[in-house]
């Protein structure tokens, strides 16, 4: 279920993102417990809690006190913007240093991009 | 309410033999605790100090904010299983688990519970128990102790596979329903590192290291590359392996952002150290203390 690269807490967190980005999780919805997430994951609730500050703290989930977790209104466009954040630090970053490495022209990447692009249309 | 632990500059010491030496930890009150080590590292006899089954040769073993040794109000609420119990061979299931109630907090109606779960047989003496079995009425006993401070030294070694998994699934339940400190002594640190909050790692008597679970998670890395690269690095490597021109170095820290660039910008690849890799490594008798 988890890798062994990214602590838990981080990767439950981005489940959760994940969720909010295909609509599994609505904004304003209710996101389970940290002692549910601990028992269904099977994992230290306060690894689970690690998770929910996380996330609480940019802004994703908000806290009702005494009631629970939800999901914020603008949590999908505060996520896109992350995602396009990451995206090309993950994705292009390595992408550039590779063709470089193998000797290939940035022209040829791009056009190969719009190629694809045109196909998709 | 659950215990604190607190060392301070203890020694045990087995005639001329060190055990445990000046070590010092505190760990706070209501977490998991992984308690890791290699065979005679320490980890039995720190466990027996903290249910004063022993007295430290030196230093101060304080529970719950009280010196432990024969201090009968922390001690009857401080729990101790050693693998295969310390029980009596000729009591059956049923005699053990009603034995536990000379422990104010022990839940017999969950210990019966328990054992109904786990299959144990409560009319059969201990003796012609199989090994597992035997485990299980230990952990059983240990879970219904209802302790504020609950020890399991190697508990899981006599368990199958599954059923070390009920077990950890039943522990953490317990744990959510009552929280309170538990110590996990164990080798077989992936199996347990997601019910860990924190590691403690013991070598040769000492204390190791003392870290939340995911600083241990990021804590090393493996770099594989071209040889020349990867030395140009200058790292310290706990552990090196060449095939060719390429070279394959693990590391106990985590990598700092300039080094990560350094490397990906020379070719080399970054990969995880699993925690029980990172164990080996770290308690390698090769390797000089750190």
């Amino acid at each position: 279920m988890f890798d062994d690269g990214t602590p838990i807490y981080r990767q439950i967190a981005d489940q959760i993102k994940a969720e909010i980005m295909n609509g599994s999780l609505e904004p304003g919805g209710k996101v389970m417990s940290t002692n549910q997430y601990a028992a269904f994951y099977q994992i230290n609730p306060a690894t689970a809690q690690k998770a929910f500050r996380e996330l609480v703290d940019e802004g994703i989930l908000y806290k009702q006190r005494g009631v629970g977790m939800y999901v914020a209104d603008d949590a999908r466009d505060r996520l896109a913007a992350d995602f396009r954040e990451r995206f090309f630090e993950r994705v292009l970053a390595p992408l550039v240093r590779e063709a470089r490495q193998a000797g290939i022209p940035l022209t040829d990447i791009i056009d190969y991009l719009r190629a694809q692009e045109g196909a998709l249309q | 309410m659950s215990f604190t632990v607190n060392l301070r500059g203890v020694s045990l010491r087995y005639g001329s033999e060190d055990a445990l030496a000046d070590i010092d930890l505190d760990l706070e009150a209501g977490k998991i605790y992984g308690l890791l080590g290699r065979n005679g590292a320490g980890k039995t006899s720190l466990l027996s100090l903290l249910a004063a089954f022993r007295k430290p040769t030196a230093g101060d073993v304080l529970v719950g904010g009280e010196p432990v040794w024969e201090n009968a109000p922390i001690v009857s609420r401080v729990a101790l299983i050693r693998e295969g119990g310390d029980f009596d061979d000729s009591d059956s299931v049923k005699a053990v688990i009603e034995a536990g109630q000379i422990r104010p907090s022990f839940d017999t109606e969950y210990a019966l519970k328990l054992a109904e779960r786990f299959d144990l047989p409560l009319k059969k003496k201990v003796r012609d128990l199989s090994r597992g079995k035997r485990s299980v009425l230990a952990a059983v006993t240990g879970l219904a102790a209802r302790a504020e401070l609950t020890m399991f030294d190697e508990v899981h070694l006599g368990m199958d596979a599954p059923t070390r998994d009920a077990f950890y699934k039943e522990l953490l339940a317990e744990y959510m329903d009552r929280p309170h400190t538990v110590i996990l002594s164990t080798h077989l640190i992936d199996e347990v590192a997601n019910y860990l909050e924190e590691v403690v790692i013991v070598d040769r008597g000492r204390l190791l290291r003392h870290a939340d679970i995911e600083a241990f998670q990021g804590m090393g890395a493996t770099l594989t590359g071209p040889a020349d690269a990867v030395d140009a690095l200058g790292l310290a490597a706990l552990a090196e392996q060449r095939l060719g021109g390429t070279k394959s170095i693990t590391v106990a820290d985590a990598l700092d952002a300039p080094t990560r660039e350094r490397a990906a910008a020379a070719g080399i690849e970054i990969g995880p150290v699993g925690l029980q890799d990172l164990f080996i490594h770290l308690t390698d008798p090769e390797r000089k203390a750190a």
